[in-house]
Parts: C-alpha cells; structure tokens; sequence
C-alpha cells in the first residue's frame, strides 16, 4: 500500500511536469497566449510566496515568518544580494522566534 | 538578486551557484528535518529516501506522510497531487527552457520545482535560463536528496527548522527572484491580484487549489486601461 502511496504520487507528479513542457511544443499557442506564460508562472510563484509566509495549515502562521519575510523583501526591494535576502529573512525569525514571538 | 533580471544582464555561474547555494543550504535542513519526521511517523527508512529521490517535492512529501500516518493513503494521494498540479503551468512557462531534446526534457522535467522555475525564469534571455534552471534543478535535487539521507540516520537529533526561522527563507527567496518580473506593470498587477486571491482563499480551500486559482489574476488584463502596452 506504502509503496503504491508513493509511486502514484511520483508518477501523478511527474506527468504534471513533463505534461506542461510537452504541450507548449506540441501546442504552438498564438504570441498572445505565450505572452501571458511568464505572467501565470508569476502569479502562481507570487502566491506561493505570499502564502507560504502568512499561513500555516489554512491558518495565519504567526507573527515571526511574516516579518522575517517582510525584511527579505525589503532588503530585496533595496537590491540587496540574494543571499543576504535569504539570510535576513531567517535570522529575522529566528530571533523573533527566540525571543518567543509565535 | 542583484545578479539577475533586474540589471537585465545575465548572472554569471559563480555568481548563480552562490545564489543556488544559500537556497540549497537551507534546502539540505528542511531535507534533514523531512528524514527525521518521516521516519518518527513510521515510514521504512527506504520508503523515505525512494519518496525524496522520485517524488521530490517538499510539501506533498511532508503532508503525505501526515496523511499516511494519520492512516489516509487515499487522501495522501489526491491531496499530494492536488499540491502538485502547479508544475503543468509552470512546465507550460518553462518549455524550451529545459532542451529541445528529449534526454534533456525527461530528466529536466523531474528536476522542476517552484526555486528551479524561479531561478530560471528570473534570468533575461534563453541561455542564462537554461544555464539557470539545470544549475538550480540539480544542485537543489542533490541537496533534498542528501538532506533526507542525513535525515534519516541522524533521526531525532535533527534540529527543528523553524527555530533557524528556515520557513521564512523560501518566501523570502521566491519574491527577490520574482522582483525584475514584478518590475513589469502588467505582471505586478496579475501576480498581486492572484497572490492576493490565493491568501484569501487559504483557509476555505485544500492546500494546493489557493495557489492554482492565483491564475485568476490574468483576469486583470482583461480590464480596460488608459496605458495599455503592448510588449512584443
């Protein structure tokens, strides 16, 4: 049973992923609709980001990931190096966490 | 991230891998931390390195072994795939990205994740996303991959990623790779609103349909607009 679990989500997981490239060959979608590609990719990534940092199971994750996030964006906002976003943004919560924000 | 997109010059390797690196870091922990969880829920120690090396893909992992704990294959199933349908727009996105040839796109396909789109796409033209995508697709496979392992003997003695504020990392990490995307009016409208859409629907709908419907923020260019462009 453990072994079918995962092997059908391995093999569910990896037609989405191939599928989605093998179409937009074998699709050829009109400029306009190419056009809005990138911006879907966007939109899903932004909404990942966004939910990722506030919620938790469906529910508001606390207070330390969001702000740790918020310093990383702004540092990323401000043109600082990737690392240096990516850094902040855990230290931020980290310590935030420490000093027992939830 | 100074280096890409935003200058409109393509990042150099070094420069790439250093970025890849900070998230592969991190990447290797939250591997570590799945190891250790999967295992102290049960899982056979092979069941857990065969999920990260063929399923790979984090949060299915992590809520499929909550499911399957909790005695719910079924649920584990369509839950993880639910989770995992993102990866068809973003194969859509990605297309030639990965390789004409179908060596590249079959293994290429497995390697896509939402760092591996974003390190890619954040890149200006064909061949720093190629470059982009391959670096970032292998180093962060390698790292969830090696993490588990750890995971998995070090067991209880990993440390919670939480306490080294891990979660806010990725957020964090997406949305400077997103920002010379965001830059882009259009594309900051249609981001903001589905991001905006998925956050309120979070709590209403399963995991993993929040995200999808964030397509729905495309619906704004159909709004009419004073400066309408039109980017060739």
């Amino acid at each position: 049973m453990l072994i079918a679990v995962i092997l059908t989500l391995a093999v569910g997981t990896y037609a989405f992923r191939l599928s989605g490239v093998v179409l937009r060959d074998r699709l050829a979608l009109p400029d306009g609709v190419n056009r809005l590609l990138p911006m879907a990719a966007a939109a899903l990534l932004a909404a990942l980001a966004v939910t990722a940092a506030l919620t938790e199971a469906g529910a508001f994750a606390g207070f330390a990931r969001p702000s740790g996030v918020l310093v990383g964006a702004v540092l990323a906002w401000r043109r600082a190096p990737f690392i240096a976003v990516v850094v902040a943004a855990a230290a931020t919560a980290a310590l935030l966490r420490l000093l027992g924000v939830p | 991230m100074r280096t890409a997109g935003r200058t409109a010059t393509p990042a150099s390797t070094p420069a790439l891998l250093r970025d890849v690196g900070a998230i592969g870091v991190a990447i290797v922990a939250i591997g570590a931390s799945f190891g250790a969880v999967a295992v102290a829920a049960g899982l056979p120690v092979v069941a857990t390195i065969a999920m990260s090396a063929l399923l790979y893909a984090g949060g299915a992992q992590f809520m499929a072994v909550g499911l399957i704990a909790a005695g719910s294959p079924v649920a584990a199933v369509f839950a993880g795939l639910l989770l995992n349908a993102r990866h068809l727009p973003f194969g859509l996105a990605l297309g030639d990205v990965l390789g004409r040839r179908w060596r590249d796109r079959l293994l290429g396909s497995h390697l896509m994740t939402d760092e591996a789109t974003a390190f890619a796409l954040a890149q200006p033209d064909p061949a720093g996303r190629r470059r982009a995508f391959w670096l970032a697709g292998t180093v962060l496979f390698l790292a969830w991959n090696l993490g588990t392992l750890a995971g998995v003997l070090l067991a209880s003695r990993v440390g919670d990623p939480l306490r080294l504020g891990l979660d806010a990392a990725f957020p964090a990490g997406l949305l400077a790779l997103l920002l010379p995307a965001l830059r882009e009016p259009q594309t900051r409208r249609v981001a903001l609103v589905g991001a905006a859409v998925a956050v309120l629907v979070t709590p209403l709908l399963p995991a993993g349909l929040p995200v999808l419907l964030a397509l729905s923020g495309l619906a704004v260019l159909l709004l009419p607009r004073r400066h309408r462009e039109r980017p060739c």
